[in-house]
Parts: C-alpha cells; sequence; structure tokens
C-alpha cells in the first residue's frame, strides 16, 4: 500500500513536471510521455471497438436502379400509367432519398466522373460509374425516364407539383440556362480541385437525413414551395444531370407520345404539360420563309462575337471565381492578417500556421490556381455562349408540325398528358 | 415516323454511343469494385472542433476512439480533467468532456482506465486535444462507418481545416492511432 501511494505522488510529480515544460517549450511532442503500465492485477487492455461496415452492397443499388429505370419505361410507354410512375417514384423517394440518405444518386455521379478524368482526389467506383451511366443510356432508348420516377429528388418535387401552373415560353427558356450555368461551375469545381458543388448545394439532403443546415433546409422549403405552382423547379432550372439527360433523350429510340394513334388535333392536351414540353402544331405558313432566314442569318453573325464576349466576362471575373477554391480563400486570409487587417485567427489559418508549411508555399500554389481559373473562367464563359446561342437558334427556327408533339428534351416522362388524349389505343 | 427512315443506321450510331460512353466511363473507374469510406488522419488532425458541427448528420458520425494500448492510464488524465479542475474527481465541474462521455474506472494503484461512451459523444475533440498536449495521445477522433451516411462529398472534409479527412478503401479503413498488427501510427 505504502509503495502505491509513493507511486502516485512520484507520477503527480512527474505529470506537473512535464505539464509545465509543455506549456512552457509549446512543443506537439505528444508520443507516450507515460510508459504504458504493467497491471499487477492482471487487468487486460480494453480491445478496440471496430463496427461492422453497415454498407448497402453496391450491387443492390446497382440493381433498383436498373429495375426502377426499366419499369418507368415499362409503365410509360406500354401501360402509359401516371400511377405506376407515381408508385414508382414513392419508391424512389424511400429508398434512394430516405433510405440511402441520397448518396449514391446519378445527379452527383457526374462529379466523379468528371472526376476522373479532369480532376484529382477520390476514385471512381463501378457503383458510382453506374449510377452515371444507366440514366443515360435508358435516356438514350426511351428518354427522361430516370428523371420520371427513379431521381429521388425529382420524386420529391414531383409529389409537390399539385397545382401547376403554365410558366411562359420565354421565361422558362431564359431560366434553363441556370441549369447550363450550374452544369458549367460544377465542371469548372472539379476541374481545379475546388469540392464538388452539386453536393454542396443538394436542397433536399437535408431533407432525406432529417436534418441539416439551416440554409440548406429553407433553400429545400423555398424549392418545394415554389414546386407546388412552378412543377420541379430544381430539375428544370437547376439540376446539372438533366443538362445532360436532354441532349441524350432527343435521340431517344422510343419516347413517350401523348396519343397512342394519330393525333386528332383536339387541343385537349395543350395544358397538359406543367413542364411546356408539349410544341403545338406550327403551320407551314406561319411566317415568310425570307423573314426566318434572315433572322437566323443575323444570329449566325452575332453568335461568334457573343461567344467570345463571354469567355471575356469569365476571363475577368477570375478573382471571384477563384474564391471558390479554399486554397485561395486562405491565402487571402492569411495575406490580410500578414498585413495587419484582422487581430484574430480564423480556424483555417489557426491550422495552417500551426503547420510546417511556410506562407510563400501557400502564395505560389494560390497564385498557380489563379492562373488556372483564369483559363478556367473563360471556358465557362465560352460554354455559356455557346450554350446561349444554341438556345436562341432552336428557338428562332419554326419547325412544321401538324400534330401536338412531344419536345423529347424537355420532357420529364411524367406521364401526365396520356390522360388528355380521348384517343383510344389502336386494335391489335 | 418520318424521322425513323434508316432504323438499321440510327440504331448502329445509338449503340456506337451507348458504347462508347460506357467504354469510357468504365476505363475510368477504379479496378478495385469496393466501396470507399471517409477517415480522418488522427496525425493531421488539429481538432478544431468543426466534426461535432459541420457533420452533416446530428449527433456527429465522428466519435473519439481510445487506442488503449497507448494510453498511460493516468489518475490526473488531461483528456478527463478540466486544467483548471476544482477538484480532481468525477465531478461534473471537473470533466473536459462537455456531454461526459468518457467513463473512468479504477483499475488499480495509481491506474484509472478510460472508456468513451460512444452515444453521449459528439466528437468535439476537446478531450482529443487535452490528451494530446499533456498525455501519450491515446484519444483520437474517427469516423465511425457505421455512423457514416457516406456522403459523395463529406461535409467535414470540405471545412477540415488541416486537410485530415480522405476517402480510403474500405479494406484499409479505420485508420487506426495505434494498430495491434502493424504497430503504432499505422
Amino acid at each position: 500500500m505504502a509503495m502505491g501511494k509513493r507511486a502516485i505522488v512520484y507520477r503527480r510529480v512527474v505529470l506537473f513536471l512535464l505539464l509545465w515544460s509543455a506549456l512552457l517549450t509549446g512543443t506537439a511532442n505528444a508520443e507516450f510521455r507515460f510508459p504504458m503500465p504493467e497491471f499487477s492485477t492482471g487487468y487486460e487492455h480494453e480491445d478496440m471497438h471496430l463496427p461492422p461496415d453497415a454498407l448497402t452492397p453496391p450491387w443492390l443499388d446497382i440493381a433498383l436502379l436498373t429495375g426502377v429505370l426499366a419499369l418507368t419505361a415499362w409503365a410509360v410507354l406500354r401501360r402509359r400509367s401516371r400511377n405506376w410512375v407515381l408508385a414508382l417514384s414513392f419508391f424512389a423517394l424511400a429508398y434512394f432519398g430516405f433510405y440511402r440518405q441520397g448518396c449514391v444518386c446519378s445527379v452527383g455521379s457526374l462529379q466523379n466522373v468528371l472526376n476522373a478524368y479532369i480532376g484529382t482526389g477520390h476514385v471512381l467506383t463501378f457503383l458510382v460509374a453506374a449510377f452515371f451511366l444507366l440514366p443515360l443510356v435508358a435516356a438514350l432508348y426511351f428518354g427522361r425516364v430516370f428523371c420520371a420516377a427513379a431521381c429521388p429528388l425529382g420524386a420529391a418535387q414531383e409529389i409537390f407539383a399539385v397545382h401547376p401552373v403554365q410558366v411562359p415560353k420565354p421565361v422558362d427558356a431564359a431560366l434553363g440556362m441556370l441549369a447550363y450555368l450550374y452544369l458549367g461551375i460544377t465542371v469548372m469545381g472539379v476541374a481545379v480541385g475546388a469540392g464538388f458543388l452539386i453536393c454542396r448545394y443538394d436542397p433536399f439532403v437535408g431533407f432525406f437525413r432529417l436534418g441539416g443546415s439551416f440554409n440548406m433546409l429553407l433553400a429545400g422549403g423555398i424549392i418545394l414551395g415554389a414546386g407546388i405552382f412552378i412543377a420541379r423547379p430544381y430539375c428544370r432550372y437547376l439540376c446539372p444531370y438533366g443538362v445532360l439527360l436532354r441532349w441524350i433523350a432527343i435521340f431517344a429510340r422510343r419516347h413517350a407520345t401523348i396519343t397512342p394513334d394519330e393525333c386528332v388535333q383536339c387541343r385537349l392536351c395543350e395544358n397538359a404539360c406543367p413542364y411546356n414540353a408539349i410544341i403545338p402544331p406550327e403551320p407551314a405558313d406561319a411566317e415568310p420563309r425570307r423573314a426566318g432566314a434572315l433572322r437566323l442569318g443575323k444570329l449566325l453573325l452575332v453568335a461568334p462575337i457573343a461567344i467570345l464576349f463571354a469567355a471575356g466576362i469569365g476571363w475577368s471575373a477570375h478573382p471571384t471565381l477563384s474564391r471558390m477554391h479554399p486554397t485561395v480563400r486562405l491565402a487571402e486570409r492569411i495575406a490580410a492578417e500578414e498585413a495587419g487587417v484582422y487581430d484574430e485567427m480564423t480556424t483555417e489559418s489557426e491550422a495552417f500556421r500551426e503547420g510546417d508549411e511556410p506562407a510563400t508555399v501557400l502564395y505560389a500554389e494560390a497564385h498557380a490556381l489563379n492562373e488556372r481559373f483564369k483559363v478556367a473562367g473563360a471556358a465557362l464563359g465560352a460554354f455559356m455562349g455557346i450554350a446561349l446561342c444554341a438556345r436562341l437558334f432552336r428557338l428562332s427556327v419554326l419547325r412544321h408540325a401538324r400534330d401536338y408533339t412531344i419536345d423529347k428534351g424537355a420532357c420529364l416522362s411524367c406521364a401526365r398528358c396520356f390522360k388528355y388524349c380521348p384517343v383510344e389505343p389502336p386494335e391489335k | 415516323m418520318s424521322t425513323e427512315t434508316k432504323p438499321g443506321r440510327r440504331e448502329f450510331i445509338r449503340a456506337a454511343a451507348v458504347a462508347a460512353l460506357g467504354g469510357g466511363v468504365w476505363m475510368a473507374a477504379s479496378p478495385s469494385a469496393e466501396k470507399w469510406v471517409w477517415q480522418i488522419d488522427p496525425h493531421k488532425c488539429t481538432q478544431c472542433g468543426r466534426c461535432a458541427t459541420h457533420c452533416v448528420l446530428n449527433p456527429s458520425a465522428v466519435k473519439c476512439v481510445h487506442a488503449t494500448k497507448i494510453c498511460g492510464y493516468c489518475d490526473l488524465c488531461s483528456g478527463y480533467l478540466q486544467p483548471a479542475a476544482p477538484a480532481l474527481d468525477t465531478g461534473a465541474e471537473n470533466e473536459l468532456c462537455p456531454t461526459a462521455a468518457i467513463t473512468r474506472r479504477f483499475v488499480e494503484e495509481p491506474y484509472f482506465a478510460y472508456s468513451i461512451d460512444e452515444d453521449l459523444c459528439i466528437g468535439c475533440g476537446k478531450c482529443v486535444k487535452g490528451c494530446g498536449q499533456f498525455g501519450n495521445g491515446s484519444l483520437y477522433l474517427q469516423i465511425k462507418r457505421d455512423l457514416c451516411a457516406h456522403c459523395n462529398e463529406c461535409a467535414i472534409a470540405r471545412d477540415c481545416p488541416s486537410n485530415a479527412i480522405e476517402r480510403i478503401p474500405l479494406s484499409r479503413a479505420y485508420v487506426l492511432k495505434y494498430d495491434e498488427n502493424a504497430g503504432e501510427g499505422a
């Protein structure tokens, strides 16, 4: 017992000495200040408790996505049933949304694929590659069936779209350009290593996880609230993956049709689509041929100038754009602290000063990134210029159509218009 | 329909597009089909406290882990007690942990064993900082893979000031401070 008491005193003295020496020198040399005791009572170390890998097997996710895509294609093309589409939407919302908590998702997988090619960092797994590919392949054959029922983000909004109103076509077209901007900035973010923007600003993931930052939940709430009247605002005006699906769905092999047989031009479906995806018939003599050709000529003349101008804007926006990158932000902060602008350090600058990296290395890194942002900004501007001109080009060309047809790019295969069509399917 | 005039050629182009797209993406995919998980490198961690607040889950999926093999079993534990504790006992006002997630158990003179109650731990890292400053550094923060939501972009990793969080293959998780087989710092 006396030995024990002495040992306590001894340990306390040693501890206080070390405590003081650590305080005085401020070193972080913390490895094994105290030798591991040998217990005389035969006490055993507690084993470290390692949890099992509670991960869903990747094949299950891939199988379920394939199944939902196939069933949706069947529901839209064969069954022509909105109830089936809604039922599949609920499943996708429950499984991919709430159970899988919004990850893995095809919208975000775009960034992983880009990262494997032009970025650095994470490795692309087969699961994520499959989630990127399957909806695109489905779109090439059946249209945007992924948007219809397999996407949890789309499903959440579809359920809220209870009283959709028609957004005026020009407004719809203009807002649609936002998705291109979002896509462009996402690609740029991945290319320069500034992180995954789609994941960061995913407005619904907070709901799926039943918790999130206030801003995330607020954004999600606004989008869902607006979605009561403006059906699926995220899908139409923001979703970057939707842009890819739109491009591919134009070439869909078997796309949903409004009517199961010949269109009788009853105009009943005219207001059926909340997504502006029904193209009304355009008479051949809507405008003189000369007027159309002249407008197109002007557009083609202006296009290169507009693209160059947009690239210039992107280039000159590089100081703002480069703040996307944490290294640039840190370098600016450190430089400002050195110049005496701030009295306090941020958590980032404090952690940086604790490390051994000199500030000059950080400045050089930030400078190199800034140069990359100049090129990336110009590319982003040019992309936006091209996208804008292509959109204008498409809007200015009048297609002479006799029937009400579906705009395959914009159609989300929601199956709303089917019940507006009075035509009976042909007898087989 | 008039647009389907040459179905053979269209089908071929479509199949070629699928092959090109699929092949391109598949080639870039990692040959290891395993899952990747987010883990903290305990040697880079500065215990800024953001693990407790920046995780999308509440409470955070980051918990304190205790490497008992390198613990000093000190009675005056700087990870357990406040720096200016009024008394050196288990009173709440003396404890460093804001949620009393560390339990202290007497082993033998003069040693005490410490263990973490994971249900209470919020991953704030206060004990880790204390243990690292004056002790052996046996307490450290780690992302629990059974709790983690496996976000595509870890919200803590994004805001980690020391870039201590990285994605590693499941077979290489956990990143432990002390591994029985590999030795210290594995």
